[in-house]
């Protein structure tokens, strides 16, 4: 039987290109599926994006309840930024758009006082082993570009700092997420989409 | 928890690498004139990414003059096997421009003279890419206790004030500013530090200083007494090979948090 692929879900959240080409090289076959029927057959699926909240919107009915089957299933499933703000409840940014809801909690503000949005490389702390982060050390550096950011809870596994300590990897079953951009991150954000990759 | 404790940062302070490019080749000018041929683009890129840089622009430095867009060959082969943020100006004028930049590998884009001449672009281009993908570059000219902004490559005052515009930048939408002293460019003097401090000062996203990087300390100075987020520079990298590490170390040891 062929391999089958990863799927990419384009909701229209920002350019997907680096991210096809991050994916490339950590050796991933990735389709972009035109309707929710198609994650049937995925062996994986990505959910990335940039930009508001709001924009999640266009996640839900159809799209929600087929990434909730491949979940229930066992579907390895990727959250990348504002991906990972919505595998929680919801985010403050957008209060209507409610959030796949696979971690509880809910996304907030990073507070006043440094410069928001939090642009560029920072440290993660590992909290736990995991994963995702097989092979990447605690303290590596990965690139932000986020003003929200999801709570440390049971599921995050490294959190990082700026003006507050928040969730920047979760982890829980099947269910991962990454507030940075691995795809823009160095060989740390190469080897961790390898490592979901080889999840599948 | 909801909620967060408050605490510091453990963000890094960006050291960017400019590539000045005309024709597909990298050039480094003086004052944005008499410029000279440094080097293949792909090939400078690879290296700085070897180096540790944290982020490239490609600035397509005469596109905005002779009106002809960035060059989509040199950033797909820029870009293509690069995982560090690439950000492309010059001669970006209208939303295609964008997408084609975009589409071609740029993760950001900076626009100048066609963010002064219609600021809605700033709009419609971040709610179509982004805040992130947006840098709203900013080339000023010290005028007395101010500085005024000039457009087109340097060459045409606009009547504007680096800071009132930088501030209009951000509520239209822009994610960074890109802030370039025209005194300083090219001449390895220091960054105007009193022109990125007043701008730094006056908005919440990053600033990226740039112009007049000549030594070390001058990246020091322009990330203490400049408040920059981010230094930028492009000759001071361009000829000397383990200048990027070499200023990441010089830069920890005097306490400015970096990514090594």
């Amino acid at each position: 039987m062929a391999r089958r692929s990863l799927a990419l879900v384009d909701y229209d959240a920002g350019n997907l290109t680096s991210v096809r080409k991050g994916f490339a090289a950590a050796g991933a076959d990735l389709f972009t599926p035109a309707s929710p029927d198609e994650l049937a057959g995925a062996a994986a699926i990505v959910v990335p994006g940039v930009g508001h909240f709001a924009a999640t919107g266009a996640l839900g009915g159809p799209w929600r309840r087929a990434i909730a089957a491949a979940l229930a299933l066992g579907t390895p499933l990727l959250g990348i930024c504002l991906g990972l703000q919505w595998l929680f409840d919801g985010s403050d940014e957008a209060p209507d758009a409610a959030g796949l809801g696979a971690l509880p909690g809910r996304c907030t503000r990073l507070p006043p006082g440094l410069k928001v949005p939090h642009v560029g490389w920072n440290s993660i702390e590992v909290i736990r082993a995991s994963r995702l982060l097989d092979g990447v050390e605690s303290g590596a550096q990965v690139y932000f570009t986020h003003s929200y950011a999801a709570p440390v809870t049971q599921a995050c596994v490294a959190s990082t700092t700026h003006g507050a300590t928040f969730a920047s990897v979760v982890e829980r079953d099947n269910v991962f997420g990454v507030q940075f951009h691995p795809e823009k991150s160095g060989e740390a954000g190469i080897r961790i989409l390898c490592n979901f990759v080889s999840l599948t | 928890m909801d909620t967060f404790t408050r605490a510091g940062t453990m963000l890094s302070k960006r050291i960017i690498a400019c590539l000045d490019v005309r024709d597909g080749a990298v050039v480094k000018g003086i004052n944005f004139e008499g410029l000279q041929k440094a080097g293949d683009p792909a090939a400078l890129a690879e290296r700085y990414n070897r180096e540790g840089i944290d982020e490239l622009v490609i600035l397509d430095v005469t596109a905005t003059i002779e009106g002809r867009r960035a060059l989509e060959a040199t950033i797909r082969a820029v870009s293509s096997r690069l995982f560090i943020p690439l950000a492309v100006g010059g001669g970006i004028r209208t939303e295609a421009d964008a997408a084609a930049a975009i589409d071609a590998g740029a993760d950001k884009v900076s626009l100048n003279s066609a963010a002064l001449a219609d600021p809605v672009l700033l709009t419609r281009l971040a709610s179509r890419y982004g805040s992130q993908a947006i840098v709203v570059a900013i080339d000023a000219k010290r005028n007395g206790a101010r500085f005024d902004v000039f457009a087109r490559s340097g060459s045409t005052p606009t009547g504007r004030d680096a800071v009132e515009w930088a501030r209009e930048a951000e509520l239209r939408g822009a994610g960074e500013i890109l802030l370039t002293s025209i005194d300083r460019d090219g001449t390895r003097a220091g960054f105007d530090c009193d022109l990125t401090a007043a701008v730094s000062s006056a908005v919440s996203i990053p600033v990226i200083a740039s112009g007049g990087a000549g030594t070390f300390e001058h990246f020091l100075e322009a990330f203490t007494t400049g408040l920059a987020d981010a230094a930028l520079a492009a000759s001071v990298f361009h000829y000397s090979e383990h200048a990027v590490s070499e200023l990441k170390a010089f830069l920890q040891a005097r306490g400015i948090p970096v990514r090594l």
